[in-house]
């Protein structure tokens, strides 16, 4: 028994209790229905082993909306805890608990796939190529990171979670004051799909650089495969970081040397900056591809072509430079001197420039424009009031003499909300309503997404923004509660309410994606939303092969171009198509990283070791395998785009 | 036989032995700290660039212009990095 001690939960309580119960009659619901209706096969055959692009993006999306309610679930249990002085509801433990992976699941296990569905689904069919440039390592990517939220997930109701910040700063994070393996959870499970993340930016940029259709120039690629293009460029140079801090900590951990710790010459600062050195980036890696999506659909609902779009592709350049230059101005407190904290100041406020030209082009994109009120427009039009606000609060933080005031504050945490809720979320759920015909072929019901939008902004508003007041009065971040006497009862009681509005519209958006499923009309057409960008030139949903036959595009507007100037995008006869093969090594090496990650987390060294020879199998395995893919025939294109009506044949 | 005769790998080989030995040099003659250290960083870049650009042929397809930019790019955010977190840690603590 003793061996089974290390997995019990440190700190329990009825609620947690109530979670494991309903894991297991989840998980046990999910085999009994895949065993009842026979889907075993088709989960694995169409799914699990996929390296099609799209149903990778669509994997990522199913991930990322799942982990939104995971998170939104922590928000919501830290909002009612703060809602009124002295509440009992949480003690500080849990308090700990629950910022921690709400910090972590948003940013890595939301944000992230979220952003990363959208760059599998848009970016191959944006350029008219057939797949990403490596679609195994893709599928990979995917599973390490599907494999690192679960292995994450499993914290609460395993050995404890992570309770040291989503920052998880030393020495607090070390084993002196840390003793759960919680922190572990965090190093190893972060690691795991923080490799994932990597490869998927080389992924990527390859497919950017190598695969795009004959006539696309780099100037003229679409603005969201600009910005996917820059977002991985910074990952590829940011993630590696991450991985060295996160290898550190990790031994410091499980093996006591001493990178991070107080003493024997170890410095716990150097965690701060290298975790900044990697965390500014980051943020910049979720927002460009959400500004990317914002050109798209801004451009699409204003009947206009994108103002001013070499300036937009100069200044994302720009904001990829400037996102390595910032990172001291999230410890500006930490002791450095005037002239460092000077120094990055000015490069942050630097920053705002590039990202105020973005803002002026939408401005002028949407000018004189016929702007159609869709539900991606709503979002992306409340978006740009919403994130100024965020950007404006950010040059306040930015001042690093004022930023004394306003460090570790309910200011800074209204302030990154401000931007990451506009600026990422809803770009993301701009997109989702955006690319679901395209996906799925069918519209999500614009009445319902309008209300979802309202209730978000409306939620957002109310739930943010009184936390810049209370802030500046001074209630401090990551406190499980305050006296009546502090007078941040009220204003915390308001930020409970557009909490819970929000909850409202993220049911409201799963609702509108049940009703829509069930009562919307499939045939939409292939360009539902009258759409300038290539994308929309194939089918909905879109067949494997992508395009029947390869387009020839002129311009960043290539079905804009067909529409109003008569551009011919596709020339000559069908040809056979070379299509990869499916595999199911992917998933496999997923399943042995999880395997590998737990071993570690619990310093189980016999599995963990077998586990890592397991790795290193998979990958000798996979250089002797000789597959040349496989070659999808004339007929059955031709067979496959009858079926679509025939518009392209 | 002059085309045949692949001169610039060849000189490269020497030119890389040469710096292995200046580097080498370090070891066996008595410099100060700052001059050793000066030695081992100026010999370790050089034989970084013969390598990327003699034997590994950075710059012979037509990639040769995104393989320098992205070698730049490295460089900047490297050194950025590193003048950053000591200037933070030490130079101004």
């Amino acid at each position: 028994m003793e061996f089974f001690e290390r997995f019990a939960v440190p700190h329990p309580s009825p609620a947690i209790y109530a979670s494991m119960v309903a894991i297991v009659v989840v998980s046990l619901a999910i085999v009994v229905g895949l065993t009842y209706f026979k889907k075993w096969g088709y989960l694995w055959r169409e799914w699990l082993t996929t390296v099609d692009h799209k149903k990778i993006g669509i994997m990522y999306l199913i991930s990322a909306i799942l982990m939104l309610f995971r998170g939104g679930a922590d928000a919501i249990m830290m909002r009612a805890q703060l809602s009124m002085p002295e509440n009992q509801l949480l003690d500080a433990q849990h308090y700990n608990e629950i910022f921690t992976t709400h910090g972590v699941v948003m940013i890595i296990f939301m944000a992230m796939p979220f952003i990363f569905a959208f760059m599998n689904i848009v970016v191959p069919l944006q350029i008219g190529a057939r797949d990403v440039a490596f679609p195994r390592l893709n599928a990979i990517s995917f599973w390490l990171f599907f494999f690192g939220a679960m292995l994450f997930n499993i914290s609460f109701v395993v050995g404890g979670s992570p309770d040291a910040g989503w920052t998880s700063y030393f020495p607090l994070a070390g084993t002196e004051f840390s003793e759960s393996v919680g922190t572990n959870y965090y190093m190893i499970a972060i690691q795991i799909s923080g490799i994932g993340s990597l490869m998927t930016g080389i992924n990527m940029i390859t497919t950017i650089l190598k695969m795009r259709a004959p006539g696309m120039s780099l100037m003229k690629m679409p603005m969201f495969t600009w910005a996917t293009f820059m977002a991985c460029v910074i990952i590829i140079f940011a993630f590696p970081v991450l991985t060295i801090a996160l290898l550190m900590g990790t031994t410091d951990r499980l093996f006591a040397t001493n990178f991070f710790t107080s003493t024997n010459g170890g410095m716990d600062m150097l965690w701060a900056n290298f975790f900044w050195v990697w965390g500014h980036p980051e943020v910049y890696i979720l927002i460009l591809p959400a500004f990317g999506l914002y050109s798209e659909i801004i451009s699409t609902f204003s009947g206009r072509n994108l103002y001013g779009y070499k300036s937009m592709v100069g200044s994302m350049v720009i904001i990829s430079l400037l996102s390595f230059l910032v990172w001291t101005h999230h410890f500006f407190t930490m002791g450095q001197g005037a002239l460092t904290n000077s120094i990055f100041s000015i490069s942050t406020m630097a920053i705002a420039v590039p990202t105020g030209v973005k803002i002026f082009n939408w401005l002028l994109t949407m000018w004189k424009g016929k702007i159609r009120f869709t539900v991606p427009m709503l979002y992306s039009v409340g978006f740009i009031p919403l994130f100024t606000i965020g950007g404006v609060t950010g040059v306040m933080l930015a001042m690093s003499a004022a930023d004394y005031q306003y460090h570790n504050t309910m200011f800074l945490v209204a302030h990154f909300h401000n931007t990451i809720i506009p600026g990422v979320v809803f770009a993301m759920l701009a997109g989702l309503h955006y690319y679901w015909p395209k996906m799925f072929g069918f519209m999500l019901n614009e009445r319902i997404g309008k209300w979802a939008f309202w209730f978000l902004s409306i939620g957002f508003v109310l739930a943010f923004f009184p936390m810049y007041i209370t802030g500046l009065d001074g209630q401090a971040r990551r406190m499980y509660t305050y006296s009546e006497a502090t007078g941040f009862g009220p204003l915390n009681f308001v930020a409970f309410i557009g909490a819970g509005l929000m909850t409202i519209a993220f049911c409201i958006i799963v609702y509108n994606i049940l009703y829509s499923i069930k009562n919307s009309p499939r045939n939409v057409g292939d360009d539902p939303w009258n759409a300038r960008t290539l994308e929309w030139a194939t089918h909905n949903p879109v067949p494997e092969y992508n395009f029947a036959r390869t387009p020839h595009v002129a311009s960043s507007e290539a079905l804009w171009d067909v529409k109003k100037n008569g551009h011919e995008l596709f020339k000559g006869d069908i040809e056979k198509i070379h299509m990869p093969n499916n595999s199911g090594v992917p998933f496999i090496m997923g399943v042995i990283f999880f395997i590998a990650g737990f071993s570690f987390v619990f310093a189980l060294w016999v599995p963990a070791v077998i586990a890592l020879i397991g790795i290193f199998a998979c990958m000798v395995l996979r250089s002797f395998e000789k597959d040349d893919g496989r070659y999808i025939s004339v007929e059955e294109i031709k067979a496959t785009e009858s079926t679509y009506g025939g518009a392209n044949s | 036989m002059k085309e045949l005769f692949p001169a610039k790998q060849v000189g490269g080989y020497i030119f890389s032995l040469v710096l292995t030995i200046i580097a080498l040099l370090v070891y066996f003659l008595d410099f100060t700290f700052p001059i050793a250290m000066s030695i081992l960083l100026v010999t370790a870049f050089v034989q970084a660039t013969v390598q990327l650009v003699l034997f590994m042929h950075a710059g012979e397809t037509e990639d040769g212009k995104a393989i320098y930019t992205n070698v730049l790019y490295g460089i900047i955010i490297a050194v950025v990095t590193i003048i950053g977190s000591l200037l933070i840690l030490i130079w101004d603590m």
